[in-house]
């Protein structure tokens, strides 16, 4: 199968690789990139884990094609802090404790970033209903809703 | 996944030659991905090619104008609802356009991709009914349309032909003194798949006390999205109120034919069909009279 040419930013990096058509985004960033903080939980778009935000927009890299990234922009968890410093979602996931075995965290941690971003005033209400997409086994999310609503009273 | 060629056509021409293309197997249209990429992951559809439609201006595109809306078959939900006058003309193909997946889901999928997939319990396809939308479609003969009740044929099936693609729905603007809404019965908050739901539009007269028109749609409860003419005739010509509403109501029960599967019971779902078809058409109702 022939190998495209693929040229995106990638948290605010040029980058270019060969990759099949077949590969999701996912996948590209996981095995080609070596970023695995995305993670791969369902594969088919329920759960959220593989959130990232491709050109803006918050989407399952699981259902992206990387090819169709040609061009684009994407940004993972790797690119939510600045440097060493950490985002306020990520300082208050910590602080909450709003995590335990942590595989969803990075999928919550981008999803919440892509609403705090555009909705800064948002309310609890609203943090349930934009993360309804994200699925967490293990905290029974009142402790992750409370963490980024304690981020979004730092941004603010 | 299997392998795949991938291509990205600027034009529609392009895009058609793409699809008319014979081959090994057949080339799929990719919109959102969000059914197609799945689908193709799990063995439930096969492409050789899969043709990238989202460079292309007039499957993007979303326009108004005095006498219709022009909705890109790859428009992403987030697009619509997103859209001000959107909002405003059609509140109830908003309701559709807010509930399919997750936010994940809706800044992908698209309201031609979920017309394209054929799913009996597609979340928009009721509400687009309703609205009395029009399919555009393009392919090596031309162009021609077909109102979207006529498009599904049957789960997963649809009435495009070899190399033909879905390119636009066009949408009446809706007229004085009218209104519309969906809902959908699912047994959880969010993120769940219809067992049933429905979607209605009516017209009133100037003093919104009789119907002039309307049509009720209910989706999940036939192989297909199921436009019920008998519900809107019950309506039409008659005085808003519980006698015309409950005939319509009796009219969407009699012309389901529900399956039973892990999502409810054939029995379940008749009855589902007439409570959301009587809250849609009174919601409508007061939409209708709000708008005059």
């Amino acid at each position: 199968m022939t190998k495209a040419h693929l040229r995106f930013e990638l948290n605010g990096e040029p980058t270019e690789l060969l990759c099949e058509p077949r590969q999701s985004l996912l996948e590209v960033l996981r095995d080609e990139l070596g970023l695995t903080g995305t993670k791969e939980g369902c594969n088919n778009g329920n759960c959220g884990a593989c959130n990232v935000l491709f050109n803006g927009a918050l989407v399952n890299a699981c259902c992206v094609l990387a090819v169709e990234a040609d061009g684009g922009s994407v940004t993972t968890v790797e690119g939510i802090a600045e440097g060493e410093r950490l985002h306020p979602l990520q300082r208050a996931f910590l602080e909450e404790a709003a995590l335990q075995c942590g595989i969803c965290t990075p999928g919550f941690i981008v999803a919440a970033k892509a609403l705090l971003d555009s909705e800064p005033d948002a309310d609890e209400a609203r943090v349930r209903h934009w993360l309804a997409g994200n699925l967490c086994r293990c905290t029974g999310y009142d402790k992750i809703v409370r963490a980024v609503l304690a981020a979004e009273a730092e941004m603010r | 996944m299997q392998a795949f060629e991938y291509s990205a056509p600027r034009t529609l021409d392009e895009a058609v030659r793409f699809l008319r293309r014979n081959g090994a197997g057949e080339p799929r249209v990719l919109a959102g991905g969000t059914d197609l990429i799945v689908q193709l992951r799990e063995g439930r559809r096969q492409a050789a090619l899969v043709v990238d439609i989202k460079h292309i201006p007039e499957l993007m595109e979303l326009r108004h104008d005095d006498r219709t809306t022009t909705i890109g078959a790859a428009v992403p939900c987030a697009r619509i609802y997103g859209d001000a006058e959107m909002r405003r003309r059609f509140p109830a193909l908003i309701e559709s356009a807010s509930l399919i997946g997750g936010i994940q889901i809706q800044s992908r999928a698209s309201l031609g991709g979920n017309l394209c997939n054929a799913s009996p319990a597609a979340d928009s396809i009721p509400a687009l009914i309703a609205l009395c939308a029009v399919c555009g479609l393009s392919g090596p003969d031309g162009e021609r349309s077909i109102p979207v009740e006529r498009f599904c044929t049957g789960p997963g099936q649809n009435a495009l032909r070899p190399g033909e693609l879905l390119v636009r729905l066009v949408l009446p603007a809706p007229k004085a003194h009218s209104g519309a809404a969906f809902e959908r019965f699912i047994p959880r908050n969010e993120m769940d798949i219809a067992v049933a739901n429905a979607a209605a539009a009516v017209e009133l007269s100037a003093d919104g006390a009789r119907f002039v028109s309307a049509r009720v749609v209910v989706g999940a409860c036939a192989p297909t999205p199921l436009l019920v003419h008998e519900a809107g005739e019950a309506l039409t010509g008659q005085p808003v109120g519980e006698e015309a509403i409950m005939r319509a109501v009796e009219a969407v029960r009699a012309a389901v034919r529900p399956i039973t599967d892990m999502r409810g019971s054939a029995a379940q779902r008749r009855h589902l069909a007439g409570v959301l078809a009587r809250r849609v058409v009174e919601r409508a109702v007061e939409r209708a009279r709000a708008a005059r």
